[in-house]
């Protein structure tokens, strides 16, 4: 049997930060993970981070999971892949099956960070080839350049929905509606917002009741829902799609806590009990990331590093002083990730109806997933619009407490705050000149930033708009200006669409529409595509 | 379908080796490397397996080794989930029918 | 837990439903209106029906449908599901082949 002073199951982003972590301090460390590549769920996240710098904001999930692996290379943590944990016992000794064989190590801690597995809801035909986990969609599509379908409906509005929606769109794929039983869209109301204005219609209090097809999925069919969520009869609703994709909500992959027995509770999921350490009642193991309760991986990463420095502390490796510096800045990390209303304190809360400013809440974005336009002018990041600015400035419809800053750092002439508390939504501050760099638009990782010039010319008026897709329109293209809601509001004629590195991937398109549209125009799609 | 171009991550396989392998006695080609999975669906294909009990299709459902509902017959071992399972030349994949392959 | 426990405790009788036909196991093929028979047949703990039924037992060893069913079987009591103990989690979490399983190697250092 091998010894070591640390054990971690897992090698995504908490179990990877757990052990750079950990060789900080000079632990003895091993990680194991079943996959074929480490970084767990990040290398199919395409779409750029929230949080502030500290947390990577606006870097791609991708571009994150490689930083991880090099800081794990740099720190010469042992990373065993294909490798799969079959057991853990309360001795800290885990049984891993590696090469076709059963081999058995042993350490004085062991970090588990296991992630989540996918929840599914069950409906007719759910069992067909082409019904898939939203998952599997992203898998095929980012990681193997297969796209899973033509046409998709996907059920579930939360961030895993609504962010699967947009990459289906940017791989080429329809998506035909995103349907949630919940009355209300789960997600953040950018990531809605972003979809919704490609065209893609949201279904709020409605479900999926029956995939048809005969071997594979060749349509869908969806219903209104009640307030027990009982389908309504007679409001059936059928779809052309040729595939269903689930993304209703994630459970904690935590059976190895459960076999080692550690005490566990049901949450929804089943979770281990743990201290602010995140340790178990078994002293010495402890669970990092999505096994001790769904979040996501700027969360999965600071508490994969709370976690190490807590058995490095433990252990004896860390001094106390040491200790006590690292948990305060990782807590006080943590804490940034958790304010706001999306916090895991509101988690279900459907009662807000408020920002934390006291400014009413969009029920366009909650309902349809797309602001109304009278509705933007009451948040504080269209004060240039409602002032009545002259000349380029830009228009943040960001309008719910999240935690992200980027767009604060962006802006070099000091035209957006967000300030100290991540959280509060964007001001812009007519008092300070755009220039229109545009860096704001690139860098806002909900793309909810536009640039908006009411002078372009006697008639026209300029939008420059976030844009991920291929191909990207030639200067003089002309075609349909869309509205927050996808649809054809107004001809456009593209000015220009700028992309430098710094802007990683996300194009400044301007077009210019005639003026009274400036701000309703919201996306670009040529004529004849 | 495969995709050809995408905004971020731009192309996919660049370099990569096509290979030739067999379904259910047809040849068809994928890359070497990629999951069997990737290719059976790049070339359209989403029955993996018969059921059992009922004999109802099934395909991927999870792509990422979890969900084992995209199982098949690979070089004549049943059981093994092809959306984890790199495809290599000459493989002999089948339709698993139940456990086996079709009699 | 106890009163669930209880196979006399009368949970108002099987009556069909119009999705009992809907397949929750999706590896073993068990539906939803078998699961809710068993439990009116006297299994009322997530062991006991996944002994009976062999639902989760399969290669996916639950991890599709272990919520599914703890709704279902939570339904039928009338609890709610955080109320029922959950299966005993056991090695290996893995379906592995039995060559494999029994090549047990040493790693001493």
């Amino acid at each position: 049997m091998k010894r070591y002073d640390l054990i971690v199951v897992g090698a995504g982003p908490a179990g990877l930060s757990a052990a750079i972590e950990a060789a900080k301090y000079g632990l003895k460390t091993v990680v194991f993970d079943e996959n074929a590549r480490p970084g767990g769920q990040l290398f199919k996240q395409v779409h750029k981070f929230f949080g502030s710098k500290e947390h990577k904001a606006k870097i791609r999930g991708f571009k994150i999971g490689e930083q991880l692996l090099d800081d794990a290379e740099k720190a010469g943590v042992e990373v065993h892949l294909n490798a799969t944990v079959s057991g853990l016992f309360d001795c800290k000794e885990i049984t891993v099956i590696e090469n076709e064989a059963m081999h058995h190590y042993k350490a004085d801690a062991i970090i588990l960070a296991t992630g989540a597995r996918e929840n599914m809801i069950p409906f007719e035909g759910w069992t067909k080839p082409g019904v898939i986990g939203a998952g599997a969609a992203q898998t095929m599509m980012n990681l193997h350049g297969v796209q899973p379908g033509s046409r998709v409906l996907m059920v579930g509005s939360g961030n895993v929905g609504l962010v699967v929606s947009f990459q289906l769109l940017q791989a080429g794929i329809e998506v035909a509606a995103i349907v949630d039983a919940a009355p209300r869209v789960g997600g953040y109301g950018v990531h809605a917002a972003k979809v919704a204005r490609c065209g893609v219609p949201f279904y709020l209090s409605h479900t999926v009741i029956k995939a048809e097809g005969d071997d594979r999925v060749t349509g869908a069919v969806v219903a209104e829902v009640d307030s027990h969520f009982k389908p309504i009869p007679g409001t059936e609703m059928h779809l052309d799609v040729d595939t269903i994709c689930m993304a209703v909500g994630l459970s904690p992959m935590s059976q190895l806590l459960s076999m080692a027995g550690c005490k566990m509770q049901d949450k929804g999921g089943i979770v281990p009990i743990v201290n602010e350490y995140r340790e178990t009642s078994i002293k010495g193991i402890f669970a990092a990331g999505d096994v001790g309760g769904i979040e996501e991986a700027s969360s999965a990463m600071i508490t994969g590093k709370i976690t190490a420095l807590a058995a490095a502390y433990e252990l004896g490796f860390a001094e106390e002083k040491e200790f006590r510096e690292g948990e305060t800045c990782y807590k006080a990390s943590l804490a940034q990730l958790h304010e706001g209303m999306f916090s895991p304190a509101n988690k279900g809360r459907t009662d807000l109806t408020v920002t934390d400013e006291g400014v009413l809440l969009s029920q366009n974005l909650l309902k349809k997933g797309y602001l109304d336009l009278g509705e933007i002018m009451r948040f504080p990041g269209a004060a240039d619009e409602v002032k009545k600015v002259h000349g380029i400035h830009p228009v943040i419809e960001c309008t719910q407490n999240i935690p992200c800053n980027p767009c604060q750092d962006a802006c070099k002439f000091g035209c957006i705050a967000v300030g100290a508390d991540i959280t509060r939504l964007p001001i812009v501050n007519p008092a300070n000149k755009c220039t229109g760099c545009g860096m704001c638009v690139a860098s806002c990782s909900g793309q909810a930033i536009f640039l908006v010039n009411d002078d372009f010319s006697e008639t026209e008026a300029s939008v420059t708009l976030p844009y991920e897709f291929l191909p990207y329109p030639e200067p003089g293209t002309k075609g349909m200006a869309l509205g927050r809601d996808g649809k054809a509001v107004c001809e456009a004629e593209v000015v220009s669409c700028r992309l430098s590195p710094s802007m990683d991937h996300t194009a400044l398109l301007t077009i210019k529409v005639p003026k009274e549209m400036s701000m309703t125009a919201r996306f670009f799609k040529a004529v004849g595509v | 379908m495969r995709i050809e171009n995408h905004p971020i991550l731009g192309t996919f396989h660049e370099g990569g080796q096509m290979v030739t392998f067999t379904l259910d006695g047809k040849e068809m080609q994928g890359y070497e490397g990629e999951p069997i999975a990737a290719a059976l669906r790049a070339a359209g294909v989403m029955t993996h397996r018969h059921t059992l009990k009922r004999d109802e299709p099934r395909g991927v459902f999870c792509a990422i080794g979890r969900c084992t509902d995209c199982v098949m017959i690979v070089d004549g071992k049943p059981n093994i989930r092809t959306c984890i399972t790199p495809l290599k030349a000459g493989m002999k994949v089948q339709t698993q029918y139940g456990i086996k392959a079709k009699e | 837990m106890a009163m669930y426990l209880d196979r006399d405790d009368d949970l108002g009788g099987f009556h069909p439903e119009p999705d009992d036909d809907l397949i929750i196991c999706r590896c073993e093929e068990v539906t939803k209106g078998e699961i809710r028979r068993a439990v009116h047949e006297g299994m009322r703990t997530m062991t006991e029906v996944r002994r009976f039924l062999r639902v989760g037992m399969g290669l996916c060893q639950g991890g599709t449908c272990g919520k599914l069913v703890k709704g279902i079987i939570a339904k039928e009591l009338g609890v709610k599901p955080a109320e029922l103990e959950e299966c005993t989690s056991r090695s290996p979490a893995r379906p592995i082949e039995m060559r494999v399983f029994a090549n047990e190697v040493s790693d001493d250092e």
